[in-house]
């Protein structure tokens, strides 16, 4: 079953009595290469064809790096603001008994299961101006459907089981001597939290940030029906690339879609840099 | 896997994939129709009145299928392969479009079908709420202080390039041809837009259910089904003096036909459009009907004494010079809207 | 506080590792608020404005013969990417939790990319790859086969964006578990399969059943890649979502909403589900906690 070619000196896998390696690795290769690999090497191919300088003019056009900017710059904003409110709600389930508990725990997954389109409708339905939350905002002078807000609300919503998802099993594990010890050497509660507990919780809090930031960036369900579409002002990078392709610019589409590809495989490793750290720390 | 629940699983996945095989009905002849947004309306009714005239005439049954979007977005499926029989779409240019990169239609198909293959037209008009707070009666008072126009994406949106070119002829009109002065309304024209929506529909739903803006610039058509949906006592419809003769294009598409044999059929429901019956339905849906003596009187309610001009004025030079100028890559609407910002 | 002595009243220690009560109070409130405004808020609104024109309008709706084709799409489409998933969920899983070998955690990295990819870029991959434009899409054509603009085009779509799911729940879950049991199963002469069915099976399958309620929630749910390659036919390739959409176009806001909670219910019962599982399984779901 090992299809490992025997080379002296270089092995493709350790030893191991457990049979099903060739058979499994190579339904899997097999598997992704046929529905990820290919369609995106045609993707890569497609953009490649379009020559260096042709290429560099589309991904440096002013509305490109807008949409790119709004994209990167809402996702991050949401992320953050994940990161708050999510390692809260992750500290009020881990430490809190309260009657409850278990249905706001699997409230949290909710954005999870409920489709993009839906929370679209949803989102837009409450935060335009004559919605329930619209009208409350309104008089305040704040609008949230069809800006860059609307955006950022829509992804809050999107991203917010990332964080929590990511920080809760790792809050979870700490060792409550940890606190003891430093509410005995008389750090106040303050302390003891944002200077002992944070710090060790900080891999899961970035890896949770990061994950909810690349789901962010390429959402686009939710986001389409909330956000205004203003060119420059709240058009987001995949609505870009779908209204390129709705004026038949092909070259351009494949170019904004390479280019947001590239850096989500870059986010992707990123992402398994920080777990590796976040598993070497509480492994 | 034999565990009981993957068994239930299986036999739940096997039902509906069953269900879904026994789901399509099997018709003698189905043709697809790809429209744009508006007319969603007009050809639900438009489509049963054409299977029964033709299960009267030749005794066969034809279903008719429907796809709706932006009318960009819907040529470019027809040219990705959307397997359509018929396009029936908001602007010559995107079934040129489909044409030209595809050749699935044949280049001359402007001359198969009565008044450039155009069985209903429509013109730009302006939604207002009701009593016209604002006092916006002409294309000049969309610039007025305060005011927040309603229009979609004229690069995705066939109704929108209407809205644009129809604007631009009243500036060209107002400014005596001083391109510079042209430009410039459009730019502050475009700088009064708070939501660019992709289609038609989604502007009309932005102003109308959502209460954004104090104007949307729409589909004569659009604007009286709004009234329609949400009640005439919300809104006023104002027509501008002057606006511009939308000649939304019909074609059979060749290519398709010829492979599914559906030609006949396909033709049919086409040269329907311009029958007694057809024009009947097109008027009592908001549109203008080419052939006005058709329809019943009371539909033809809307205002005549606007003036339109055409596309094919020598201000436009007709579609095919006017898309790559105003709406082509780097064209006009991007540079105008590039300094708006 | 800054009494250092050991020797302390329990009841003290306690209150120093814990917050104040106002602070507890003030936390809790803080993300209850949250979470109410954020998830229960768009939820409730769903299902308030799917009846907001009563039960009758609500049926009526539902059994319009596009919504029920809608319906029907969406389960095919789901019938068929979600078993696939499963199997091919299964065997990545095999492969990288239970050997070591070069590449793996590349291999890991190509699997989680349908998570980070935008679904419109999952979408636009396949148009790329068979539309008419494309190279394969003359010949396509010429032999009658129809992936764009048909269902097997939304099923492709819908399994690169679940593609990761199973996997992903499985991944950690095997990893922990190690490979003694196997090891111990092989040592007494059973087979590959076998070790499989009666020894790894057993251990992962709720978990494998947790990855399959979220691939199958996903698969249902998908928006932005199916809408890329639907062709928006309606009564042929409007999957649920794809007739929210058109509902909601067509100012038939209600009905858009009814739909759309049908798809909420769906996602509640996944929700349900899956805390029944945990409560059940807690301690081997545990594991595959934070994916």
């Amino acid at each position: 079953m090992t299809a490992a070619p025997a080379r002296a000196g270089w092995r493709l896998k350790q030893p191991s009595v457990v049979p099903g390696f060739g058979l499994t690795l190579g339904l899997s290769l097999a598997w992704l290469a046929l529905i990820i690999l290919i369609p995106l090497c045609g993707l890569a191919w497609r953009s490649a064809a379009l020559g260096w300088s042709e290429f560099w003019a589309i991904a440096t056009d002013r509305r490109t790096l807008n949409a790119l900017r709004i994209s990167f710059g809402t996702a991050f904003v949401a992320a953050v603001v994940n990161v708050v409110f999510g390692t809260l709600v992750a500290w009020v389930l881990v430490r809190y008994r309260f009657f409850g508990r278990r249905i706001v725990d699997a409230m949290v997954d909710l954005p999870f299961a409920l489709p993009t389109a839906v929370a679209g409708i949803a989102l837009t339905t409450l935060y335009a101006s004559n919605g329930w939350a619209g009208s409350l905002l309104k008089p305040l002078g704040i609008k949230v459907a069809y800006t860059p807000l609307g955006i950022v609300v829509a992804l809050v919503f999107i991203g917010l089981p990332f964080v929590v998802r990511t920080v809760q099993p790792v809050m979870e594990e700490i060792d409550r001597e940890v606190e003891e010890a430093a509410a005995t050497l008389g750090a106040s509660r303050f302390q003891t939290v944002t200077r002992v507990l944070f710090p060790g919780l900080a891999p899961a809090i970035l890896t949770g940030f990061a994950l909810a930031f690349a789901r962010g960036v390429g959402e686009y369900g939710s986001v389409i029906f909330i956000a205004g579409n203003l060119p420059n002002i709240s058009e987001i990078a995949p609505l870009l690339i779908v209204i390129r392709l709705e004026e038949f610019n092909y070259p351009a589409a494949t170019a904004i879609a390479a280019i947001m590809l590239a850096i989500a495989f870059l986010m992707l490793l990123v992402i398994n840099l920080l777990q590796a750290w976040n598993r070497k720390r509480y492994g | 896997m034999t565990k009981p629940h993957f068994k239930l699983l299986g036999a739940l996945l096997a039902g509906s994939v069953q269900l879904g095989t026994l789901g399509f009905a099997f018709a003698d002849t189905t043709i697809l129709n790809v429209s744009y947004d508006p007319t969603r309306e007009l050809y639900r009714a438009y489509d049963e009145a054409f299977a029964a005239h033709w299960k009267a005439e030749t005794g066969e049954t034809v279903t008719i299928q429907q796809s709706h979007g932006g009318s960009g977005a819907q040529a470019r499926s027809v040219i990705d392969g959307l397997n359509a029989d018929v396009v029936t779409l908001a602007l010559e240019s995107d079934i040129n479009a489909i044409a030209e990169k595809t050749g699935r239609i044949n280049p001359d198909w402007r001359t198969k079908f009565e008044n450039n293959s155009a069985p209903y037209t429509s013109t730009i008009v302006f939604l207002v709420r009701k009593g016209n707070p604002k006092g916006i009666h002409d294309w000049g008072d969309l610039l007025k202080e305060g005011v927040e126009v309603v229009t979609p994406n004229p690069k995705t949106s066939g109704g929108a390039r209407w809205n644009y070119l129809a604007a631009w002829a009243w500036a060209n009109d107002q400014y005596g041809g001083d391109e510079a002065r042209i430009r410039k309304y459009i730019g502050d024209l475009y700088r009064h837009v708070p939501v660019l929506d992709t289609g038609a529909r989604g502007s009309t739903l932005t102003f109308a259910q959502k209460e954004i803006g104090d104007v949307l610039l729409a589909w004569e058509n659009e604007a009286y089904l709004a009234l329609d949906e949400f009640g005439a006592d919300n809104f006023d419809i104002v027509v501008p003096p002057s606006s511009i003769l939308a000649e939304p294009p019909v074609a059979v598409v060749d290519a398709n036909v010829d492979a599914k044999g559906t030609r006949k059929v396909a033709e049919a429901y086409l040269q329907y459009l311009y029958s007694k019956e057809a024009q009947t339905l097109i008027a009592r849906n908001h549109y203008r009907p080419y052939k006005p003596d058709l329809a019943a009187p009371e539909d033809l309610k809307w205002e005549t004494k606007l003036k339109l001009i055409t596309i094919d004025d020598p201000l436009f030079g007709g579609w095919k010079k006017a898309q790559p100028h105003h709406f082509g890559d780097g064209g006009v609407f991007d540079q105008i809207f590039k300094q708006a910002q | 506080m800054a009494d250092t002595i050991p020797a302390r009243p329990a009841r003290e220690v306690a209150s120093a590792v814990n917050e104040s009560r106002p602070a507890r109070v003030m936390l809790m409130a803080l993300a209850f608020a949250f979470l109410a405004i954020f998830l229960a808020l768009p939820l409730v609104l769903v299902f308030l404005q799917a009846f907001s024109r009563g039960l009758g309008y609500f049926v009526e709706t539902l059994f319009e013969p596009d919504s029920l084709s809608a319906i029907r799409l969406t389960l095919i489409v789901a019938a068929i990417a979600v078993p696939l998933n499963l199997v091919f969920g299964v065997a990545m899983a095999w492969a990288i939790a239970k050997f070591e070998f070069k590449g793996k955690a590349f291999l890991t990295t190509l699997i989680d990319l349908p998570f980070s990819v935008s679904p419109v870029i999952s979408g636009l991959v396949y148009v790329i790859l068979f539309g008419a434009q494309s190279a394969l899409g003359p010949w396509l054509r010429a032999h009658g086969i129809e992936i764009l603009f048909a269902v097997p085009g939304i099923v492709l779509a819908t399994i690169f964006v679940t593609f990761p799911f199973v996997a992903r729940e499985l991944i950690p879950l095997m990893q922990d578990q190690g490979t003694g049991d196997e090891e111990a199963a092989i040592s007494l002469g059973a087979n590959g399969w076998q070790t499989f069915r009666y020894v790894t099976l057993p251990n992962i399958k709720w978990g494998l059943l947790y990855g399959v309620l979220l691939c199958n929630a996903r698969a249902m749910g998908e928006f932005g890649a199916v809408s890329v390659v639907s062709g928006h036919i309606r009564g042929q390739t409007n999957t649920m979502p794809l007739h929210v959409e058109v509902l909601y176009n067509g100012y038939n806001v209600t009905g858009a909403f009814a739909v759309a909670s049908l798809l909420a219910g769906l996602a509640l019962v996944t929700l349900a589900l899956k805390t029944l599982l945990e409560m059940r399984y807690g301690a081997e779901i545990a594991a595959t906690r934070g994916h």
